[in-house]
């Protein structure tokens, strides 16, 4: 009887289940991202609650902010964004170079954003001194953009294995093309939070009176 | 299931109140008593819900168990009107609840603009009491006079605390770096005790509280007794060889004590680590976080318990041992005594 | 399809092949030995938080009693809660999840196999990891005054009189951690940092688990397995990995707050910073009052399936239990201050919370009454299973009555930190899910093992732990309201609290013998018990299709479902009363149902083993070690490997051979993998 368990599909070869129609992965995702949400609507409500608290020492968030500078690396973090559905598009046409292309440019965009986060700490801490320690606004807005980061950084990570995967002589398979979709639900999620913490943190943030 | 409810039930008649100082069950104000009000109609209540439930779970059982050549029961689904009955009943129960709730929560939160205020300042592991009309601090004892409202403002130097006098009122948080609001009000003279009920520490089960309420004559001569200054003692009285002991031992780092002769008095200051305000510390019934002395035993056997090694009393405390020898103990007991 | 086909060689190892044996154990990816693994795990921490209980007990037994020190008290409840809740109640829960949601769908597995295993080990690994602090932890007293040379040296891990001083070591501050006492300030040393990090580790799995059961419950259902036709077991565990989805973040983001206070300085809950304690508590009860419908409904879930059952009736009002269920849980997220009526918030926020609270009642009551129609009129069957199920009703009706008290926001201030509300979420969470998993374990036992658990002795764990347990919680309603605060070492003996607690501790040392005889009941069932068969029960779901013990690809041939209760309506019909009316060729549907799932036609494939659930969880503990002694080179370096162990596996995970290349009838689906394998005639 074991003999026929882990051999080969001989019988009907997609069982018959009632389902979403949404694949399992894509569904996973989707499900995670919901989670996602709680996260950083957690992180974001506390930034809300000390950012607007008056009395403490030392420098808040909102009075060293460099909107400008911001601004423009919000917007290429967006730019990543549709780099991305191009790059989907490409390979649901098929297009291996054009996905090759894309991916990386999403990447790269990413990867400008993350440098724009690391040298705006860098500008807080070392000219305005704001640390994580100086109070719990400053903390609350390191923690919030800090885990942010690390998302992107995930997300640049996970763009990079895929274009190192499309590289190879047979490009992406159809498989690994679910993969795409994914990255890409998950790099857009990244990406509408970002909007959220720019309107919230940074455009509408005042220094408490 | 019912034995539960009879052993509490029971416990009610096997235990008397009176050997139950910190019982909610004996109201002596009159928030604690719009408590007792609220809760005792919910529980009976709930009691008769109880009633209902473990009814109808001996009736089915005993009605419909399986016997050999029993019918096989009949497969209802279930009753739409049963759930909407069940469904509106008990939400009008919790209506009618709802209503006296949410009045006394309002009413019973506000402190009376006219009343008195005591400041609260908890620390691990005792209560602080600042009278700011009276210019009084004390500590362990809350001395009010009965038949008063008290605004307690209450405070935290350090982790969070409790207030909880069950026979006043119930309890309230004390917050480091906030202000919470409790009112209090003994309608008799007598002495009510409590207890710290947030998890603070090592010693948190040793940080006890005690409110005497006085009547307003007797209440007016602790006012002036507090606010005089405690007298130096005399030199060469054994009384200034303990006042000696408490100098050279330097007591005075973290404990306040004023004298007549205002050259002697030490005062700590705020911003520095304080212990219990020692001035009159003979008036107080109770002492150690309102812990000492234990039932049966005299103050000063349990001064000299405390001052021996106060962390092996009260572990965790910050006041260290200090290596005292005997004699040290006894004199500096004698002094302690007599601050009146 | 012949011979051995290329295998693409992204790999170092091939993928695992054993099926028996200790290996098959640490590479399986079959829900069911997960489901078996985490409950062995759980009970064992049952065990530990039990004798952490009775530790508790003895001190609690005589007034003035220094028979544990200060500190060593505080590490024993704080360890205690934490224990069961994220160590025994959510894993055990976990456990009949893993085990029974495929086969109460009709599935094969659940959607991520190994993503499964992933859960599993990272709260082995999550679980070690806080129990570790026993070994490593330290407890250091809050600093001393300056210039009095500090504390003693005798308090070096608990203070004080007393014994057992080497408990003192572990986490201290409570299983909810309150700030600023469980922070950097006065809770110094690493204890409260194994406590953080590990339910970050913990939380981790419970996340990842919920992720796969919302996808296996969507996607993965047998033909014909509608929503509304699932067993309610099903429903609630759906509820619960929602609940665990939108919960888990936030305690997550607490946890990293209070980790970034102790470890790097920040600010958030230290109030000489302007940090805000409240905030902790807010943070903490938006995780801890979902949590506590997260531990109860598996329970009721359990109790859904077993009253009908032994009822020999269907349960009464479905739609109502299963929508009720989803209420409780969407009502759940909106009643957490109600943790935090004497903490400070305003009247308004305190009677918004009060009457939110109320509410929840609503739905619970209806699930209550629903059980009370589900045995009226039915025909009742006095097994161990319904025993405990019927406890569960009763003892959960008291502790949610009591609940009701405290929804009196006033009453709640003379009530709340006082061993009333210990006595209210004991019977709740013992005389509620701990009875239900009972019911749950002796129900299941034969899909597990082929055999029965003994009656007799079940039902003398049933009277001994009944009698226990009220004899435990009853009295601490009244010690509560008579003074009795939470998280004291010591009382007074004037305070007339030891008469009861004596009482309180008898109870407690009856359930554990209750304890004793389920665990002797369970060793001796699964070796000698009586053979179950098919169908020992007589029950209604789709589970009890499979054979018992239950073979590894669940079902020969998925069970195509027809209405609800799909697998009591092929054995009867219903008579002109409406009475059940056994089939009258029952007998050779039952033989001809385990003949067909026990003889499988056609080859079925599974998914394959994997090594690499294992080393990805294996990282995890060994970076959560480094962070804690990140000031060093020793914790550095270990943040290094562990990142190195979780990434490499990562990497291995995502390129092992997946599919059989050359199979048409590869399946898309995730886990679903083709060993190449001579080809096989069936028998």
């Amino acid at each position: 009887m074991t003999d026929l368990v882990h051999g080969e599909a001989v019988d009907h070869g997609h069982p018959e289940h009632e389902s979403t129609e949404v694949d399992n992965r894509k569904l996973g995702m989707w499900v995670f991202l919901s989670s996602e949400f709680l996260f950083f609507g957690a992180l974001i409500s506390n930034y809300l609650i000390y950012s607007n608290r008056g009395g403490f020492e030392g420098v808040y968030p909102a009075a060293i902010y460099d909107i400008p500078f911001t601004s423009v690396s919000s917007f290429v973090l967006l730019m990543s964004s549709l780099t991305m559905v191009l790059a989907h598009n490409a390979l649901s046409r098929g297009d291996q170079n054009g996905t090759k292309t894309w991916l990386f440019a999403t990447a790269s965009l990413g990867a400008v954003f993350l440098g724009g986060q690391v040298f705006e700490f860098t500008e807080f801490i070392v000219e305005y001194d704001m640390a994580l320690t100086t109070n719990p606004a400053a903390s609350a807005f390191y923690v919030l953009t800090g885990f942010h980061g690390i998302h992107v950084a995930i997300g640049v990570i996970m763009l990079l294995s895929l274009w190192g995967l499309a590289r190879r002589k047979e490009g992406l398979s159809e498989k690994a093309g679910l993969n795409l979709e994914l990255v890409g639900l998950y790099w857009h999620f990244v990406d509408i939070i970002w909007i959220v913490i720019f309107t919230v943190v940074y455009l509408l943030s005042t220094v408490p009176s | 299931m019912l034995l539960g409810v009879a052993l509490v039930l029971g416990a009610c008649g096997f235990i008397g109140n009176e050997d139950a100082p910190l019982t909610t069950f004996e109201p002596a104000g009159p928030f604690a008593e719009r408590i007792d009000g609220l809760f005792w109609p919910v529980f009976w209540i709930a009691t008769v819900v109880f009633a209902l439930v473990m009814g109808a779970i001996f009736v089915a059982v005993v009605l419909y168990r399986d016997k050999d050549g029993a019918k096989e029961a009949r497969q209802l689904h279930g009753s739409p009107k049963l759930e909407i009955l069940w469904t509106v009943i008990p939400a009008l129960i919790l209506a009618g609840i709802a209503v006296p709730t949410t009045a006394a929560v309002f009413e019973l939160s506000e402190c009376d603009p006219e009343a008195m205020e005591i400041e609260v300042i908890g620390h691990q592991w005792w209560f602080e009491y600042h009278y700011p009309d009276a210019g009084i601090e004390t500590a362990n004892v809350m001395v009010i006079p009965a038949g008063t409202e008290i605004c307690a403002k209450m405070t935290s130097d350090d982790v969070l605390h409790n207030f909880w006098i069950p026979a006043l009122n119930g309890k309230r948080y004390l917050v480091p770096g906030q202000e919470t609001e409790l009112r209090l009000q003994a309608d008799q003279p007598g002495e009510y005790w409590g207890h710290c009920a947030e998890f603070c520490g090592l010693s948190h089960s040793l940080m006890r509280a005690r409110v005497v309420a006085l009547d307003s004559a007797d209440y007016q001569a602790w006012v002036t007794a507090q606010q005089a200054p405690t007298l130096l003692p005399a030199e060469g009285t054994p009384e200034y060889e303990g006042y000696q002991v408490y100098l050279n031992k330097q007591c005075t780092l973290c404990h306040t004590v004023r004298f007549d002769d205002d050259s002697a008095s030490n005062i700590v200051p705020a911003d520095a680590f304080n212990g219990p305000d020692l001035t009159h510390f003979a008036d107080r019934s109770t002492f150690a976080g309102a812990t000492l002395p234990e039932e049966g035993e005299s103050r000063t056997a349990a001064l000299k318990r405390w001052l021996e090694n106060p962390p092996e009393v009260k572990p965790g405390s910050f006041m260290p041992d200090l290596a005292l020898t005997e004699a040290e103990i006894d004199s500096l007991i004698i002094w302690l005594e007599s601050n009146t | 399809m012949t011979a051995t086909a290329e295998r693409p060689q992204t790999t170092i190892f091939s993928r695992p092949k054993s099926t028996t044996g200790f290996w098959s154990w640490v590479t399986t990816v079959d829900h069911k030995k997960i489901g078996i693994m985490y409950g062995y795990a759980a009970f064992a921490f049952f065990v530990l938080g039990g004798v952490e209980a009775l530790l508790l007990r003895i001190q609690l037994t005589q007034a003035n009693s220094e028979f544990l020190t200060a500190g060593a008290y505080n590490a024993l409840f704080t360890m205690h809660g934490t224990t069961m809740i994220f160590l025994f109640v959510m894993p055990v829960g976990a456990a009949f999840m893993n085990y029974l949601l495929p086969l109460l769908i009709g599935a094969r597995d659940v959607a991520f196999p190994r993503l499964n295993a992933l859960s599993w080990w990272i709260f082995f690994f999550g679980g070690i990891f806080l129990y570790s602090t026993f070994i490593f932890g330290t407890s250091v007293p809050p600093v001393g005054v300056d210039g009095l040379g500090g504390i003693d040296g005798n308090l070096a891990a608990g203070g004080g009189p007393g014994s057992f001083n080497f408990l003192a070591s572990s986490p201290d501050g409570g299983w909810f951690g309150y700030q600023p006492n469980a922070g950097p300030l006065y809770s110094p040393g690493t204890a409260m940092d194994y406590w953080a990090l590990g339910l970050q580790i913990l939380g981790l799995a419970s996340l990842i688990s919920s992720i796969n059961f919302i996808v296996t419950v969507f996607n993965m259902r047998a033909k014909g397995m509608r929503l509304l036709r699932m067993p309610v077991f099903a429903w609630m565990s759906t509820v619960v990995a929602f609940l665990l989805l939108f919960s888990l973040p936030i305690i997550a983001i607490a946890l990293f707050m209070v980790t970034a206070d102790r470890q790097f300085g920040a600010l958030f809950f230290a109030p000489t910073g302007g940090g805000d304690p409240i905030l902790w508590q807010h943070l903490f009860w938006l995780f801890g009052h979902p949590e506590v419908y997260i531990l109860i409904l598996p329970a009721m879930g359990i109790v859904s399936e077993v009253l009908p059952v032994f009822s020999r009736k269907p349960l009464f009002g479905y739609s109502a239990v299963v929508f009720a269920g989803a209420a409780i849980a969407f009502l759940g997220f909106g009643v957490w201050a109600h943790h935090m009526f004497a903490s400070g918030i305003t009247p308004v926020a305190q009677a918004a919370f009060g009457l939110a609270t109320m509410t929840i009642a609503i739905p619970t009551g209806i699930k209550i009454f629903n059980w009370l129609g589900t045995m009226w009129m039915g025909r009742i069957r006095l097994t161990t299973p319904l025993l405990f199920a019927i406890g569960f009703v009763a003892m959960f009706t008291i502790g949610g009555l009591s609940g009701v008290t405290h929804s009196i926001v006033p009453s709640d201030w003379q009530q709340t930190d006082t061993y009333y509300i210990v006595a209210h979420f004991h019977y709740v969470l013992f005389g509620g899910a701990v009875f239900g998993i009972f019911a749950g374990l002796y129900y299941w036992f034969p899909k597990l093992t082929g055999r029965v658990m003994s009656e007799k002795l079940g039902k003398t764990q049933f009277w001994l732990m009944i009698i226990g347990f009220n004899l435990t919680f009853a009295p601490m309603h009244w010690l509560g309201l008579q003074g009795m605060v939470r998280r004291t070492w010591k009382y007074a003996p004037e305070t007339g609290l030891e008469p009861w607690n004596v009482a309180v501790t008898i109870g407690a040392f009856i359930i554990a013998l209750a304890i004793a005889v389920f665990m002797f009941n369970w060793y001796t069932s699964k070796r000698r018990g009586r053979l179950s068969g098919l169908d020992p029960w007589d029950a209604r779901t789709v589970e009890w299709m499979s054979p018992n013990p239950t073979p590894e690809y669940n079902f020969a041939v998925p069970p195509v479902v027809e209405r609800l209760d799909h697998f009591w309506h092929l054995k009867y019909d219903e008579d002109e009363e409406g009475r059940a009316a056994a089939k009258p060729d029952m007998d050779q549907i039952l033989s001809d149902i385990e003949e067909e799932q026990l003889n499988p036609r056609a080859p079925i494939h599974l998914p394959n083993p994997s090594y690499f659930p294992f080393f990805v969880a294996l990282g995890i503990p060994v970076i959560f070690y480094g962070i804690i002694y990140h000031t060093t080179m020793w914790g550095k370096a270990l943040i290094v490997l562990g990142v190195l162990i979780t990434l490499s596996s990562l990497i291995g995970w995502s390129t092992e051979p997946l599919e059989e290349p050359h199979s048409e009838h590869a399946d898309p689906d995730e886990g679903y993998a083709h060993e190449p394998a001579e080809e096989v005639m069936p028998s």
